[in-house]
């Protein structure tokens, strides 16, 4: 590589970074160190992290400021993984694009359909019957526990603790094996229809999910045993990462991130969908808005969820599981909003309908595109390190955020 | 040279004492040999066991168990494709692994594995040990910089940082040590390894347990330095994966890489060895003052047989278990292969401990050999618990961040190391 494009590279970033200076301008509040010096007079380093990063969880690429290791600024660059999700859907009918939305958020992607389908039924205005919600409840909730132990896994990884991914991996394999037997697949899972589940729980199902229960419980604390308390974990996310609530709203955070900042603010109860009016549960809530409290705010949510699907295990009611839905899906003219708590924060979908099969325009709104947002206000003046840890605390998937 | 060869034989001092070239020869190449195989093994365990702690299974296919593992990852690495990066400081690209290389193995020149099995006894040998294996950041250095890049350079920078901070506190806890050997009737220290480990004898104490607990503290603060000067988790910052990629060995591939992975592995054995002879005895065998009869000694010179002994009965044990499928057949015959050879081994070893047993004619060649092949076992066995304490951390623990770590160094363990040095002087004049 010769010096020209060293230097044009360079520039390039620069530039790049300077934008995101200027933007922050806007918001005065949000501004926490804006340097001063002009870049290439500077002895400050420019680097790429990412796209091929071991711990950018997937393809984000962040152009890191640093002087030496302290992060002056970041951009993220995001796109690798864009594959035009929506535009997909005004080109597909509503029936056919349900499986797409699974490509979006993939280590949650029941609740993707979920939001999709609930959209879409309140689109029609027609309800899915009292069944198909608990079994909706029941699969959405495994999959925020399994999104959680993904979260923890690799969030402890980069933090240098290589042991929790395993068990958080045994762990979320059993979640796995539950929606396998459900609708035949483990990640992409399709598990509902615009107007319910096109599937009867299997003989068993609720047998099986409440072992789990009684099984998982004891494993959630044994990753708190290994994290909690640790002298080195908790040097490393306390006071790392910090963003106030304001902040957060101000961005538009949402999910554990918002919370573990002291807003208590939580779609399933702020505005009941499916059959959360029904269960009893708390929202778990941070103080400091540190990567430690996020922490913590998930760990008690793995724990939440256990205790709503206890009682959607216990409570299912007989009946249909699929409610009156015409064969071709025609929604009258008219838009929607719906938004649903996926496990890392509001997920919406903006659905405009012209009468047609087709959407006229479909819009999702990804909680991990919206948080990540927060990233460069919460690792300026930070360390290198840090820029990982928050990137975990994050909780992204790129197949989100690029869509 | 038969000469040279033959006057040896019989002596008590150390081939660099004798001052015979040629065993110090054969020395040098057994003991280059031995690291050597020791790191493959260290690193066939080290997958191994840290699969076991991560409820995985580790490598299985190649080798019952994984065992030609190491081999064929070693085939593998010096068949690769060797890459300068264009925009890389050739010469010093190429110097790099082989300064770590050296720093690493010549510190071996001077670890005693017994009174007499040692290259050579240098009188200043602990600060030639220091001085030889703090050399090793010179290679770090000068990869990360000659790499062009800017992730080895943050990896070197963070690790040369690191190396030099740590430096001072594991020397502090040194100094500590050597102190001790100094509390005798004529008053003189020694800075000899073997003399070190000899004053451990004569003052019937392994400095661990001297002056309860500054002797433990100092041992402990040197663990923590030794880990960090290795660069191991939860400090291994040089190399943090998660955060730099590969940190100064980035832009290393095939054989290079594999040169900064066996110096890295021998110089944990070579700290782990400066622990053991400071604080653990060396080559002495444990509860020498509790279990001293004549009786005892036969029993602890059983310890290499029957630990052979077990080794080859957890293999036979394997073999029992492997499937009985014909696919396994090649893999049932080579473990119960290496089992036969680890009981052959084991049977060898509790045959000399026998024919030596006879402890009045201490000259014979049996009684010798047994001796000499107790004290090295008993080193080697306290240096594999260090390698199994590596390994058990890095499973363990997350990892230190930068500043976190410099901030131990500075503010936690140089205060403590300073303060038992002090409190070991003091009680050292006080006592004696």
């Amino acid at each position: 590589m010769s010096d020209q494009t060293v230097r044009d590279k360079s520039d390039v970033s620069s530039q790049a970074l300077s934008r995101v200076e200027s933007s922050h301008h806007d918001h005065s509040h949000l501004h926490l160190e804006a340097p001063e010096k002009p870049y290439l007079d500077s002895n400050e380093l420019i680097i790429n992290m990412g796209p091929q990063h071991p711990a950018t969880h997937g393809v984000l690429r962040v152009i890191l400021k640093l002087d030496g290791e302290k992060v002056l600024g970041t951009e993220c660059v995001i796109g690798y993984l864009h594959r035009g999700v929506e535009k997909i859907g005004e080109n597909r009918t509503y029936t056919m694009f349900n499986p797409y939305v699974d490509r979006m958020d993939y280590v949650a992607a029941v609740s993707n359909g979920l939001g999709y389908c609930e959209a879409v039924e309140k689109l029609m205005n027609v309800e899915a019957p009292a069944r198909a919600k608990y079994i909706r409840v029941i699969l959405t909730e495994l999959n925020r526990i399994a999104s959680h132990q993904l979260w923890l896994g690799t969030h402890a990884l980069d933090i240098g603790a290589m042991t929790p991914l395993f068990y958080t991996f045994r762990d979320r394999e059993e979640i796995l094996k539950i929606f396998e037997k459900y609708c035949g697949a483990r990640l992409t899972t399709h598990a509902f229809r615009i107007g319910g589940c096109q599937y009867e729980t299997y003989a068993g199902f609720e047998k099986e999910v409440k072992n789990f229960l009684t099984f998982v419980a004891p494993k959630i604390d044994e990753y708190e045993e290994l994290l909690t308390t640790n002298r080195i974990w908790l040097e490393r996310t306390k006071n790392v990462g910090v963003i106030s609530g304001d902040d957060c709203v101000a961005l538009g955070v949402t999910g554990p991130v918002l919370r573990a900042s002291g807003v208590k603010w939580d779609l399933r109860k702020a505005q009941p969908y499916a059959a959360y009016s029904e269960f009893d549960f708390e929202i778990p809530t941070g103080e400091n808005g540190d990567t430690y409290d996020r922490y913590l705010v998930r760990m008690a949510e793995m724990r939440q969820s256990l205790r709503i699907i206890e009682q959607a295990v216990n409570g299912i009611p007989e009946g249909p599981i699929m409610g009156k839905v015409p064969k071709v899906i025609k929604p009258p003219v008219g838009e929607i909003y719906h938004s649903i708590e996926a496990p890392k924060g509001e997920l919406g979908y903006f659905i405009v309908s012209d009468g047609s099969t087709q959407p006229y325009r479909l819009r999702v709104r990804p909680p991990s595109f919206v948080n990540l947002q927060a990233l460069d206000v919460m690792v300026r003046g930070l360390l290198v390190a840090d820029v990982i840890a928050v990137i975990g605390t994050l909780d992204i998937v790129l197949g989100e955020v690029d869509r | 040279m038969l000469n040279e060869f033959m006057s040896y034989l019989g002596s008590n001092v150390t081939p660099g004492g004798a001052n015979n070239q040629l065993w110090a020869l054969i020395y040098v190449l057994i003991i280059f040999a031995g690291v050597s195989v020791a790191v493959m093994a260290m690193n066939w365990f080290e997958r191994k066991a840290l699969a076991h702690f991560q409820i995985r299974l580790g490598p299985m296919r190649v080798g019952p168990h994984g065992l030609l593992q190491p081999i064929a990852d070693a085939l593998k690495l010096m068949l690769k494709e060797d890459i300068i990066p264009q925009e890389a400081d050739q010469f010093v690209f190429w110097i790099a692994p082989v300064i770590g290389l050296l720093a690493a193995f010549t510190v071996y020149t001077v670890i005693p594995f017994g009174p007499s099995q040692a290259v050579s006894d240098m009188n200043i040998g602990i600060l030639f040990m220091l001085g030889v294996s703090s050399l090793g950041v010179l290679g770090i250095v000068v990869a990360g910089w000659a790499s062009n890049s800017h992730y080895p350079l943050i990896g070197a920078l963070r690790s040369s940082a690191q190396m030099v901070s740590y430096e001072i506190a594991m020397g502090l806890a040194v100094v500590s040590a050597i102190l001790m050997t100094s509390f005798n009737a004529s008053g003189t220290g020694t800075l000899s390894m073997i003399g070190i480990v000899r004053s451990q004898q004569q003052q019937g104490i392994w400095f661990i347990f001297k002056f309860f607990p500054l002797g433990l503290v100092a041992f402990v603060n040197f663990v923590v330095a030794m880990i960090a000067e290795t660069n191991r988790a939860p400090f291994d910052m040089a190399e943090a994966e998660s955060e730099l990629t590969a940190g100064y060995h980035t832009e290393y591939s095939g054989l290079r890489w594999s040169l900064f992975m066996l110096s890295e592995y021998a110089a944990m054995i070579a700290v782990s060895s400066i622990a053991v002879t400071l604080w653990l005895g060396g080559w002495l065998r444990p509860f020498p003052n509790l279990l001293h009869a004549p009786g005892w000694d036969f029993v602890f010179s059983l310890f290499p047989g029957l630990t052979f002994l077990g080794l080859a009965a957890i293999a036979f044990i394997g073999v029992a278990r492997m499937p009985a499928h014909f696919s396994f057949k090649i893999q049932r015959i080579g473990l119960a292969a290496f089992a036969a050879i680890l009981g052959f081994i084991a049977l060898l070893l509790l045959l000399i401990a026998v024919a030596g047993r006879s402890s009045s004619s201490d000259t014979s060649i049996a009684a010798r050999f047994r001796e000499g092949i107790d004290y090295v076992y008993w080193f080697v066995l306290k240096v594999a618990l260090f390698m199994y304490l590596f390994i058990w951390l890095r499973a363990t623990w997350p990892r230190y961040r930068f500043d976190q770590l410099m901030r131990i160094g500075w503010k936690v363990l140089l205060p403590i190391t300073l303060g038992v040095l002090v409190l070991t002087a003091i009680v050292g004049v006080i006592v004696s």
